[in-house]
């Protein structure tokens, strides 16, 4: 992984070792052997961390949010102290993804505590856990290297709900010692769940996938695949040159950015607008669900523009774009199941062995129309 | 907004009452309140909304579920399926060479 190599800049407020006021803060109990400040190689022992987020932990989760370095915006593992923790002080135990890691600490402001960093690869606690790098043995291997057990009397650390995917509470207390309990799914509600007694109410149990859950995700699907559709894009327009007497430049400006314009209208049916009104688009498959935004942008565009882009007999070239849509839409709404928080495998299984052949159906169908109505002139989709 | 579920009777999801022996911890990490507890056992009462996580399976300390866990996730059944391995989430470890880039590697 590359975080052995991230400049210290890029985990200031995640790591003791960068910034200058921590030599004054080097007083507590643990010794201050502070690494120094071209050390982000994860060997020092007593990292120091508030709960404030500087300008540069903002940037940085706005710009993981877009993609832009998001596989390398990782912390080092180990233990972290949150403000002045004692041996009394409750450990929460949290994923080396910086995005995660920096919402934990924000949520957990006034709050003296440990923070004991897993290396998940710099993936978030979930997926972490469905992979097994949030799991039960680097759990118990990070627990012994931190030496946990001399740095707090008591024997209980407080892992996320969502890390029970990966860790078996029971192997981490008959390994270890410590009895893992299942914190809330948020963050934001451990203030909450401490004054509790580490009692979570139902609601901190339970995942949700609201309006702005969703529309958080909503840059990432534009982005994650955007380097296959622009090399569909350029086909488009390359193609709709063609026409009765071969290929033409002029053809090709004229024609090529509206193709472009369709296909982009499409593919954002699918990456931004499914996930945004995802609850309200008919069917629960969510290939159905991008299919209809895909067919709701055509029907807009095609009242907007000069002409109709509704399928029909004299419009050859509506009716391939209406294909065209459905399918890239209901292809990338289908995609957004692995960024939601309640399909299952079974489930994805089943939308896409009916999905996907009507997809390449309309699709290929879509595009043989179009070709066909760059060489016919009757058309009226000029 | 009332819940999101998705495709009914579709899931893997078990559970022999006969083996619970009440410790509520499938209680405690389902994401989606699939689980109640009904005199002192637990039983499935919202099976749909199940996303087969399998946090309860491996939690359970009788093993009493069982749920053949995954990710509900296309573009990682589909790289599955191109790579002819089980659908993982994407995100290589080696520079994301292989790896799909959904939001789930954030």
């Amino acid at each position: 992984m590359t975080y052995h190599n991230l400049p210290i800049t890029e985990i200031s407020g995640g790591c003791c070792c960068s910034s200058e006021e921590n030599t004054s803060e080097e007083k507590g109990n643990y010794g201050a052997e502070c690494c120094g400040s071209s050390s982000a190689e994860c060997g020092c022992e007593n990292r120091k961390v508030t709960s404030e987020l500087s300008c540069c932990d903002i940037l940085g989760t706005w710009k993981a949010r877009w993609g832009i370095g998001r596989m390398s915006y990782a912390i080092c593992p180990g233990l972290y102290q949150l403000g002045n923790p004692g041996p009394e002080s409750h450990v929460f135990v949290t994923a080396n993804y910086k995005l995660t890691f920096d919402r934990l600490r924000s949520n957990l402001e006034g709050i003296d505590g440990w923070i004991l960093v897993l290396d998940t690869k710099g993936i978030n606690v979930w997926c972490a856990a469905g992979k097994g790098t949030f799991g039960t043995a680097e759990l118990v291997e990070r627990i012994e290297a931190v030496n946990l057990e001399n740095k707090v009397t008591h024997r209980k650390i407080i892992v996320p709900q969502l890390g029970a995917v990966g860790v078996r509470a029971r192997e981490v207390k008959d390994l270890t010692g410590f009895k893992v309990v299942f914190g809330p799914v948020r963050s934001e509600d451990i203030p909450e769940f401490l004054e509790k007694n580490l009692k979570a109410t139902p609601e901190m149990r339970k995942v949700t996938f609201g309006f702005w859950d969703r529309l958080v995700l909503v840059p990432m699907e534009i982005t994650g695949s955007v380097k296959y559709a622009l090399m569909i894009m350029t086909g488009f327009f390359l193609l709709a040159g063609l026409g009765r007497g071969g290929f033409s430049l002029e053809r090709m400006r004229k024609d090529g950015f509206k193709s472009v314009g369709l296909f982009s209208g499409g593919y954002l049916s699918g990456t931004a607008l499914t996930p945004a009104l995802l609850p309200w688009f008919p069917g629960k498959a969510f290939a159905a669900k991008g299919a209809w935004a895909g067919q709701l942008y055509a029907l807009i565009a095609g009242y907007l523009g000069k002409k109709r882009l509704l399928p029909g007999r004299h419009n050859l070239g509506g009716t391939a774009w209406t294909l065209m849509i459905a399918a890239i839409s209901s292809f990338m709404g289908m995609n957004f199941t692995g960024s939601s928080t309640y399909t299952s495998l079974s489930g994805v299984r089943k939308e896409m062995r009916v999905a996907v052949p009507l997809q390449i159906i309309a699709a290929a169908f879509g595009l043989i129309l179009w070709i066909i109505s760059l060489f016919n002139d009757g058309d009226n989709n000029e | 907004m009332s819940e999101l579920i998705y495709l009914p009777d579709v899931v893997t999801l078990e559970l022999d009452a006969e083996k619970c022996n009440g410790c509520r911890m499938c209680v405690i990490v389902c994401p989606h309140e699939v689980y109640k507890m009904i005199d002192k056992r637990a039983r499935i009462v919202n099976r749909d909304a199940c996303m087969e996580c399998g946090a309860c399976a491996l939690n359970c300390e009788t093993e009493a579920i069982t749920v053949e866990s995954g990710v509900g996730c296309a573009a990682a059944i589909i790289q599955g399926a191109i790579l002819g391995t089980e659908p993982v989430c994407g995100c290589s470890e080696e520079n994301g060479e292989t790896g799909n880039s959904n939001a789930c590697c954030g």
